[in-house]
């Protein structure tokens, strides 16, 4: 352990402290003063964003660091996964404290659990060991298992979370399997070790392909894609939605990093069998995604269908393999993020008084009672269908490209024909906003933080459309494409 | 004389046993969470037997994170448990139904 293993690790290290800070913080203020807290969490955030770009590694996309005999991995793509996670969590913080203070729930629990599952991402995208992939893993799932039942009195909220307990304990469970399995097949549980190890290795080794196996089923629940996907409705349904935001979210892009770093750093050999399960896996996704969602009259639980179909298409950018295909996967799943943010964010904006603004019917002529939250509504689901001008579309486009450099045009004509069927039920959403009466007249109120943030989230929509290609080059280069 | 393929087969064994008990249960959520420790302990049982066999100590490392973790788990799946039974007066897993579509 040298000074640098420290550095590389410090954002990671900040965010740490500053939960406990929290923590303590929080047991010596007044129930009214608790704004600190929000405070302290945005400050924590900004501070790591700075620690973050301070630390000048990964300049260039072969640039990497490794720290603590080999554990932990800082590259560029760590880096601009990390940065992205503290600016959407920014997002969440300011759209929870509006939305826990309607609903009388404003404890700092969530700022710490957040935090904490935070590091959890943080550790799971620099990851460059089994062990480290597991611990960040677990940290980030029990967490999340907690924020569900955030809402104590609540029912579903129970229910959600040990659902979600249930199902994420297995999936752990699959993915150490296979993980034993590898490690029996290699001898080592770094990845880079592993690697080289695979590459030694003569043709059928039944233990690897086994492990693979198990490795891609642990990965599919964790990502959410179909079959391994039933905890995603009923979790974003039962969760209070400010915790539905969350998981949403952020998660995503330590599920895409991990991906990314167990299939291709330390199977990367093995990429004609995993590439085959993962083709099936986003076929099956895109498909029943997008049906499923048709027929939802919760939002969030068409919002969570959407999520899975989404996952398909973050899939089908790893398919390829190459620099261009993870580079599209990324850009995608930080827009992907973006997008939920907004609208789960929107869907808070609508909730009043305790009540969430749960149907989708809630939605209808919005436009008359505020035109410019209808329009930022308009924008996030226009983004989702992948119309072009706005930031979906060139998501979508890259990783169908990417599906097609792999010659799978089914699954690109497959991804295209669904894209059009999941553009129904996000323009149904279009259509209630500005053609049908409102079923209530009640004012939309909301802090001023919240207004900024939710329109400059809408306008990203659109904004990162536009000036997609910088994004695009940063994730490529991320990948030394 | 054991060998490696027997230890193999008694992890498979108990991890098949844990993901039956979790899908065919349909009374009890503590089963559940019984199901879940014997998954991690099968999985346990198959690093420690890999880093015997290999003469590697990684496994057997890796075996002392998965245990404490496991406490971890098993505390909080307890907690929540607490939390549905305050909320639902059982803890029966065919009555966990509020949630479908």
């Amino acid at each position: 352990m040298t000074r640098m293993d420290f550095l590389l690790i410090a954002p990671e290290l900040w965010i740490l402290t500053m939960t406990c800070v929290i923590l303590i913080v929080d047991l010596y203020i007044k129930e009214e003063r608790r704004g600190i807290v929000h405070l302290l969490g945005m400050v924590t955030l900004i501070f790591a964003a700075i620690i973050t770009l301070r630390g000048d590694f990964g300049i260039d996309g072969t640039n990497s660091a490794l720290a603590f005999n080999g554990t932990f991995i800082r590259d560029q793509m760590g880096d601009v996964l990390k940065l992205f996670s503290y600016l959407v969590l920014a997002i969440v913080f300011i759209y929870a404290k509006f939305c826990l203070r309607e609903f009388r729930m404003f404890r700092s629990d969530f700022y710490t659990l957040t935090l904490e599952a935070l590091l959890g991402i943080m550790l799971l995208i620099s990851a460059n060991n089994l062990v480290m992939v597991y611990l960040g893993l677990e940290l980030l799932a029990l967490s999340s298992y907690t924020l569900v039942a955030y809402d104590r009195e609540s029912k579903m909220g129970s229910e959600a979370a040990m659902k979600y307990f249930v199902l994420g304990s297995m999936a752990s469970g699959m993915l150490l399997y296979g993980m034993s399995m590898i490690y029996g097949a290699t001898g080592s549980l770094d990845l880079q070790e592993v690697a080289a190890a695979v590459g030694n290795l003569s043709g059928d080794n039944y233990l690897l392909v086994f492990g693979l196996v198990f490795l891609v089923v642990g990965l599919a629940f964790k990502l959410g894609v179909v079959p391994f996907h039933m905890w995603i409705p009923d979790v974003y349904q039962g969760a209070p939605v400010a915790i539905t935001l969350f998981i949403a979210s952020v998660p995503k892009m330590a599920a895409f990093a991990m991906a990314f770093r167990l299939l291709q750093t330390g199977l990367g050999e093995l990429h004609t069998d995993w590439s085959q399960m993962i083709s099936i896996l986003a076929a099956l996704s895109i498909v029943l995604g997008n049906l499923a969602a048709i027929a939802q009259t919760n939002i969030k639980r068409m919002l969570a269908y959407s999520t899975i179909s989404h996952m398909g298409f973050v899939l089908m950018g790893l398919l390829p393999g190459t620099a261009s295909g993870f580079g599209a996967g990324m850009f995608y799943v930080i827009v992907y993020s973006m997008m939920s943010a907004a609208a789960f964010g929107m869907v808070i904006l609508l909730s009043a008084r305790g009540v969430e603004a749960e149907k989708i019917d809630d939605f209808k002529g919005l436009n008359q009672r505020n035109s410019w939250y209808a329009a930022v509504m308009a924008m996030v689901m226009f983004s989702m269908a992948g119309v072009p001008v706005f930031v979906g579309f060139f998501a979508k486009w890259l990783v169908i490209a990417a599906a097609l450099e792999t010659g799978l045009v089914w699954l690109a004509i497959l991804a295209v024909v669904f894209s059009v069927v999941g553009a129904f039920y996000y323009l149904r959403i279009v259509k209630l906003m500005y053609f049908d009466e409102p079923v209530t007249e009640s004012e939309i109120n909301a802090p001023v933080d919240f207004r900024a943030a939710i329109s400059l989230n809408g306008i990203m929509m659109i904004g990162l459309g536009i000036f997609s290609s910088s994004l695009i080059a940063v994730c490529m280069a991320s990948f030394g494409a | 004389m054991l060998t490696l393929t027997h230890f193999l087969t008694l992890g498979a064994m108990l991890f098949s046993l844990s993901v039956a008990g979790i899908f065919l249960n349909r009374k009890n959520v503590i089963i559940l969470l019984m199901c879940i420790e014997l998954m991690l302990l099968a999985v346990n049982m198959n690093f420690v037997a890999f880093s015997r066999f290999l003469g590697n100590v990684d496994g057997q490392v890796f075996v002392f994170f998965i245990l404490t973790v496991a406490a971890a788990e098993a505390a909080i799946g307890l907690a929540i448990l607490v939390v549905l039974f305050r909320n639902r007066q059982t803890i029966n897993v065919t009555e966990l139904d509020d949630l479908k579509g």
